[in-house]
């Protein structure tokens, strides 16, 4: 099953090589991971997509609170909750009609296109992963030349917050 | 009047506020200000060793025999990579230990510079935490905060890594240690949830068929007393872990033994018929459940440990309680007596569990005397010299192992009556551990009898140690059972590889170690059969070497197997009992 867990960490030098190195040596897996400060500088906030039943993730989270600098984990996939990713792709664009189609496609996903060439798009779109996927698919993949993803940032809805 | 000191100096006055009586270590470059520091003071003892893996075993049997965190100081590069196996092994047991490595100075980090090594990211995987200092002003708080961290919880290893600008002693600090710690990222257990230990009380007076399953956490925890206690309350079996062993008297009825790969017949069989398991400060390692899809099918386990990691890491827990073993069992014991005046123990299906016990015992108990036995060969036994030690040492002896076949020997045939008297690597299974750190208990408890029961592998992987035996004159007793093979693993390819002994025997190249041992200013004996036996025992415990350390190299049957010994994937009760039935 897919989990996202939303986890505070201290920020210190070394406290996120500790938490890759624990999935690491658990042999746990990572699929995407986002990190940056929150609001309150002294601390990091973590999103990271994972899979496992609840046991396999009841252990991930045991192991991630073990971790001294870990100050608190919160399994997001629990309730409800809003998922965001953000890609930046770039898109073979030749010709009138080739670049006309691009373009509609982007706009019905509501994506920016933020560079552009005489052959070529660069666009940004943000959502859930499934929207960028369903973009990528509709793109084509002869169109598409790079993609970078930020991998997924998590939140719970409601008045719910992950707090200290 | 505030002291102003360099951070060398700070780093050694914190040892010193935080109580620090010895530290096992090694100098080089990168430690000397550190070094220089020691040298201008007498509070702190420095026990130079001769190998800085010794220096973490020692600082480790020292943390094991007195509770108190053991201290190493190692340079950096091959001083820290050299530490690591015996960090590793203070990490599997949850010995509480602090480990000073020294690194280069910050402007070089990074710059592959002469012995640097990223210590911090190799002892990450094994370190209850680390921490690389900055500013030698941080050093009185990073200290803290590391004794803090170790000793307290699940205890383990703390790194703290020191560049070499940090201890200038050029530049001069104001110093001051504080008082308390409180991190708010880390907050352990001190005792456990009343309403689930009351429920463990209610679950206990109704089992027919309970064992009660102890482990390192007892001891570490101190809890020896309160387990005693709720056993005696309700007169259930009581098995103990390698790591466990003492917590409960070794002589007592009520001890079942060691359970697990080696353990006793009626350990591994009460285990698997039992309808409750009472697990304390046990983590269900691999080597007590054999196959966990097999693991005692018919039991409800209530699981007792400090670290809720290790509660249904590997077999779920029906009750899970998370505390420290010694205000649980407290609090469980008084739970029990307020449940058993409204529910007494069912004591006639108590005592019919008690005689299948006992059924159990006679078919293959280890209670026989060895001596009766004759090995195939007409040699000295192994469990015959573990039994003269034993009663040698009255019981009463520290005992530390290597790892391997003395080690089973010495856990199934010396009957400890306390925590901490046995002392073995039992997470990691690190061979030349058992010198060292009878060296470290020796240093905690100088007026007590150490004895290191070891096999000539082992020994051979630390004996450089006799030298810092001689230099600070430890009156150790080192017990070699000497089967001129690595045993264990020959014992495996017995049984598993057609007798193919590949890279496990030596016999032609081994030292003359009554000669070794004496080179280094020490006594030996040698003990070929059981009537030397007795005497060299006797006199290797006499008074008259009370002072002296004693090397008694007994040659044992090279053939002898540890039994009982699991079916490999099978549960607990499938047991391979004797070579017959291999």
């Amino acid at each position: 099953m897919r989990r996202l867990l939303a986890v505070l960490l201290e920020n210190e030098a070394g406290a996120l090589s500790r938490v890759i190195g624990l999935f690491a040596q658990r042999n746990y897996n990572i699929e995407s991971l986002t990190v940056a400060p929150t609001e309150d500088p002294t601390l990091s906030r973590l999103t990271l997509l994972t899979e496992g039943d609840d046991e396999k993730i009841e252990q991930v989270t045991k192991h991630l609170n073990r971790l001294i600098e870990v100050v608190k984990v919160n399994d997001l996939t629990e309730g409800a909750h809003i998922e965001r990713e953000l890609m930046l792709i770039k898109i073979r664009a030749e010709g009138n009609g080739h670049r006309e189609e691009v373009f509609r496609t982007c706009e019905i996903f509501r994506g920016d296109v933020v560079d552009v060439t005489q052959d070529s798009y660069t666009v940004q779109l943000t959502g859930p992963t499934k929207k960028l996927f369903a973009f990528m698919r509709a793109i084509g993949e002869t169109s598409i030349l790079e993609v970078v993803r930020t991998g997924v940032s998590g939140i719970s809805r409601g008045d719910k917050i992950l707090e200290l | 009047m505030t002291e102003m000191l360099s951070g060398g100096e700070i780093l050694i006055r914190a040892l010193q506020d935080e109580g620090v009586e010895h530290i096992f270590g090694y100098p080089g470059g990168a430690a000397l200000h550190i070094y220089d520091a020691l040298f201008k003071q007498q509070r702190v003892e420095h026990i130079l060793v001769r190998h800085e893996q010794a220096a973490t075993h020692m600082a480790d049997g020292y943390a094991r025999a007195t509770g108190n965190p053991g201290v190493v100081l190692v340079t950096s590069g091959p001083g820290a990579t050299n530490a690591i196996t015996g960090i590793a092994t203070a990490y599997m047991d949850s010995i509480p230990m602090i480990v000073i490595s020294a690194q280069v100075p910050h402007e070089v980090i990074g710059t592959d510079a002469f012995q640097e090594t990223d210590m911090i990211g190799i002892s990450r995987p094994i370190v209850k935490h680390s921490f690389i200092v900055r500013t030698a002003s941080e050093i009185p708080w990073l200290v803290k905060q590391a004794f803090y961290i170790s000793t307290t919880g699940r205890p383990g290893p703390i790194v703290i890594d020191i560049p070499k600008d940090t201890t200038d002693p050029n530049e001069l600090f104001e110093y001051s240690y504080p008082d308390s710690v409180s991190l708010r990222s880390y907050k352990p257990a001190l005792k456990g949830h009343s309403g689930q230990i009351r429920k463990a009380a209610v679950t206990m007076v109704k089992a027919k068929r309970p064992v009660i399953y102890a482990g390192g956490g007892v001891v570490q925890g101190g809890a020896d007393e309160e387990l005693v206690k709720v056993a005696r309350l309700t007169g259930f079996p009581l098995t103990n872990t390698l790591m466990g062993l003492g917590s409960f008297p070794g002589d007592d009825s009520q001890f079942l033994g060691m359970l697990g790969m080696h353990g006793t017949f009626e350990a591994n069989n009460a285990m698997h018929h039992s309808d409750l398991i009472i697990a304390v400060g046990a983590r269900f390692d691999d080597r007590v459940t054999n196959n966990p899809a097999k693991f005692c099918p018919g039991a409800t386990i209530i699981h007792i440990d400090i670290d809720p990691a290790s509660i249904s890491k590997v077999i779920t827990a029906d009750i899970p309680i998370v505390g420290p073993a010694k205000p649980v069992l407290k609090e469980l014991h008084t739970a029990l007596e307020a449940e058993m005046v409204k529910h007494p123990i069912d004591q006639s299906s108590l005592d019919e569990w008690w005689r299948r016990i006992a059924l159990w015992r006679q078919e293959h108990g280890l209670d026989h005397d060895q001596r009766e036995r004759k090995s195939e060969s007409g040699q000295l036994l192994p469990q015959q010299v573990i039994q003269a030690v034993y009663r040698a040492t009255q019981g009463e002896a520290f005992v530390t192992s290597d790892v391997g076949q003395h080690q089973m020997f010495a856990a199934q045939y010396y009957k400890f009556r306390q925590g901490r008297q046995w002392i073995n690597s039992g997470g990691l299974g690190t061979m030349g551990f058992g010198l060292p750190a009878a060296m470290g208990v020796q240093f905690a408890v100088p007026d007590a009898t150490v004895v290191c029961i070891t096999g000539e592998g082992s020994f051979m992987m630390n004996m450089q140690e006799l030298s810092t035996c001689m230099q600070y004159a430890l009156p150790i007793k080192i017990v070699n059972l000497n089967n001129q093979a690595l045993g264990m693993v020959k014992q495996w390819q017995d049984m598993q590889y057609g007798g193919r002994y590949s890279h496990s025997t030596y016999s032609d190249a081994l030292p003359d170690f009554e000669q070794l041992i004496r080179s280094f200013g020490h006594h030996s004996f040698t003990a070929n059969s059981i009537d030397e036996l007795d005497s060299v025992v006797d006199e290797a415990f006499s008074p008259k070497l009370k002072d002296k350390l004693v090397f008694i190299n007994a040659y044992v049957d090279p053939d002898e197997h540890v039994y009982p010994m699991f079916v490999r994937g099978g549960s607990l009760e499938d047991m391979v009992l004797s070579k017959g039935l291999a």
